[in-house]
């Protein structure tokens, strides 16, 4: 209690006073800001005008959600804060799903709404909602500046906490006088959180006790997360795996962390992941988690979840730990600290017989598909992909059947190359979300995999990338139905397609009206000319692949199973229902 | 089971609702939730009986801890504390009655705090458990209203 008054003096402000919305463009930059996505409207009027004269890039997105979703794509490709700035009411309404998405993955952001004139607060004035209650469950904080005299501090606290500890979006909701009003910058690193703590240095005692239960276990296996590369600790991880000779699989969001084309990687686990690495969960007798939150799509049925295991958990999120499971030996902490120093106690074991039971599961359950029919599978659109940008593209996807096949079937090498909504699973993410990271990385080659389902939600814009000559690929699989709901209905609902399909357009014509390129494949030997036309056009260009329309994903731990009773396993089709 | 927590938060806007959010969205259950500010017009403490078993009072713990202008926690559930509920409490009471009731009022170290001619209200403070027998021997006579603020709690030693 002493140290958090002690740390409640007032900010020594020096600037000269200067409107709240030059505050807030010269804080921006400040924070090193480039871009910013968002959409103009009555009340931020004020902050607009500041920013005619500002070099910040600001980009318009034809709906605030797509906005919202852009800049969580430019955080998740950069490591950056993306930020967003909207009007009141309905532009601040809007952005709730977008912040939902962020939340759920713990990517930074920051979210500056406009708000009614502070006296009209209450009151039911045009385009007012009440914007911090909305969003409280949903940020990792929120403001509302009543007081001129916050706004510097806040905008900083802001940054601070979006980007610091476990990461997640802050919003700030501005009353529209409180813009105009006179009120000074704050300087960095002046902030009033006395109950804000992160902890990022491991325990050693705890990390001594981790490095021993690993060097001592006979069938380990590390399970990681999106925290490994929030915590840009792809390469501790590495060395980790390496030097210890343990086997790996990620989490959706941990794709990319380590090299998937590697002996010792198992890919993907959970619902949609790898036979070989759901068995070897099942089969290990040491659970190494890092960065990652035992999700019901990871565990399968959480009582039956790694049952031989001793459970490690690195985390930087206290509460994350035995949340879902019970964790014998946890670590709090940032992943890249931590893993430097438990590399150093890290000793290298054979594990012959812990390696040739893995190689035994992988030659046994391949991920694989079929591929003899006539029509395109939609896996052999995206191995195409992966093969002509030999693995090096950054993919952004939807949400569904198409994200778990992007998953499983383009083989990730390097962080942040894979960005996905994992936690809220938000349909339409994708095509804002390429955007973002085109944005932040113009060089890389962006191509966003999406479901026709999902790209309907938000081909709306596709003019914002013709406008900004954002070179994003989009491979829309189309099959016509909301596919992982078919799926569903036909494995659980006997075949019950209900509400399902929807009458799609012509989506190249569609991309074509916008100013895109347009194209339709609708034969298996047009396939790979088109992904080829595609990565050398320089500009927005969809492609409409028209795949087979019931194809499943394989395999799946039905919810309620356990992670070794999956369907769909190569070698006992008959489990194919 | 029962347990108490005590939060330290900054006084400020929408502090109450962020944690009283976290509570039902968590489907937390909360027994009572006190407020009020302390010496320092900066800090408020919040007084929580949570009912849960340790698992559900970690989590809790953990996830007050995540709400940023929560400064500190104070667990209480191993501890000595001092607890005091405070209840007016307006019974129905003829004229006659009065004598009786005031015998309750004394042997509960209570206060009558206004009196009509069908009514009397009364004042107690004390521990839960106090306060609830209290109740008890009121109902015979018919309980027209009961405000009660909570449990208020500090532990009996000085914890730093």
């Amino acid at each position: 209690m002493t140290n958090a008054r002690k740390s409640t003096k007032t900010p020594s402000i020096t600037e000269k006073p200067i409107t709240g919305s030059k505050v807030l463009c010269d804080t921006l930059l400040d924070e090193g800001v480039d871009t910013v996505f968002g959409y103009p409207g009555g009340v931020v009027l004020p902050i607009f005008d500041e920013l005619y004269d500002s070099p910040i890039n600001f980009i318009i997105p034809r709906h605030e959600q797509g906005g919202t979703h852009m800049a969580d794509g430019y955080a998740r490709a950069s490591g950056k804060v993306g930020v967003v700035l909207v009007t009141s009411g309905p532009g601040a309404c809007n952005t709730v799903t977008g912040i939902a998405t962020a939340f759920m993955d713990s990517i930074p952001m920051v979210i500056i709404t406009g708000q009614v004139k502070t006296h009209l607060i209450g009151n039911d004035a045009f385009q007012e909602a009440d914007t911090t209650g909305i969003t409280k469950p949903i940020t990792k904080h929120n403001y509302i500046v009543k007081d001129p005299k916050d706004l510097g501090r806040t905008i900083r606290e802001a940054f601070h906490l979006a980007r610091t500890g476990r990461p997640g979006p802050v919003l700030i909701d501005l009353p529209v006088d409180v813009t105009t009003a006179l009120c000074q910058m704050a300087p960095k690193g002046e902030f009033l959180l006395p109950g804000y703590k992160v902890r990022t240095e491991g325990h050693m005692r705890q990390i001594v006790k981790a490095a021993e239960a690993i060097n001592a276990a006979q069938r380990p296996v590390i399970y990681s997360g999106g925290g490994v590369l929030i915590s840009e600790a792809s390469a501790e991880l590495t060395e980790l795996v390496e030097k210890s000779n343990v086997p790996i699989t990620t989490t959706l969001l941990g794709l990319g962390a380590f090299d998937e084309n590697k002996d010792l990687s198992l890919e993907m686990l959970g619902m949609h992941g790898t036979a070989y690495a759901n068995f070897a969960i099942q089969e290990c007798d040491l659970l190494v988690a890092i960065g990652s939150r035992f999700d019901d799509r990871i565990t399968g049925d959480v009582k039956r979840f790694a049952p031989n295991a001793k459970i490690i958990h690195i985390d930087i999120d206290p509460s994350s730990i035995s949340k879902n499971v019970k964790v014998d030996i946890p670590v709090v902490g940032d992943a890249k600290k931590i893993l430097v120093e438990l590399n150093k106690l890290i000793e290298f074991r054979e594990r012959k017989e812990w390696l040739a039971r893995i190689a035994e599961l992988k030659e046994k359950f391949p991920l694989t598909y079929d591929n003899e029919g006539e029509g395109i599978k939609p896996q052999y659109v995206i191995e195409e992909i992966w093969r002509q940008t030999k693995g090096q593209a950054l993919v952004t996807t939807g949400v569904g059947q198409h994200q778990m096949w992007a998953a499983q079937f383009y083989k990730f090498s390097k962080p942040r190359h894979f960005i996905s909504s994992g936690g809220l699973g938000t349909m339409g993410f994708g095509v804002p979300a390429c955007m973002g990271a085109q944005i932040a990385c113009p060089d890389a080659t962006v191509i966003n995999i999406d479901g026709d389902s999902s790209f309907s939600m938000s081909l709306l814009e596709i003019p914002t990338a013709v406008e900004h000559n954002l070179p994003v690929k989009i491979c829309v699989l189309n099959n016509g139905y909301m596919g992982m709901v078919r799926q569903w209905q036909e494995l659980f609902y006997g075949h019950r397609y209900s509400k399902s399909y929807m009458k799609q357009p012509c989506f190249a014509k569609v991309a074509e009206a916008f100013g895109a390129v347009g194209i339709t494949v609708s034969k298996k030997s047009e396939v790979a000319d088109a992904v080829k036309r595609m990565l050398a056009e320089d500009k927005c260009c969809v492609v409409d692949f028209q795949v087979e329309r019931e194809e499943n994903v394989w395999p799946m731990v039905a919810t309620g199973k356990g992670l070794h009773e999956m369907a769909g396993l190569p070698t006992n089709t008959s489990e194919r229902v | 089971m029962k347990h108490t927590i005590s939060a330290l938060v900054q006084n400020q806007a929408g502090v109450l609702s962020h944690v009283a959010g976290m509570f039902s969205a968590r489907g937390y259950n909360i027994d009572s939730l006190v407020v009020g500010r302390t010496d320092d017009p900066r800090f408020s403490r919040m007084t929580i009986v949570v009912v849960g078993d340790n698992d559900v009072l970690e989590q809790v713990r953990k996830q007050l801890a995540k709400i940023v202008p929560v400064v500190k926690i104070f667990d209480y559930t191993n501890e000595k504390l001092v607890q005091r509920d405070l209840m007016l409490i307006k019974v129905a009471s003829t004229p006659e009655q009065r004598p009786e009731i005031m015998a309750m009022v004394e042997m509960f170290s209570a206060k009558v705090v206004d009196i009509g001619l069908k009514f009397v209200t009364i004042e107690v403070t004390g521990p839960e458990e106090k306060i609830e027998a209290f109740i008890e021997i009121c109902r015979p006579y018919g309980i027209k209203d009961v405000a009660r603020t909570g449990m208020l709690a500090l532990p009996r030693h000085a914890k730093a």
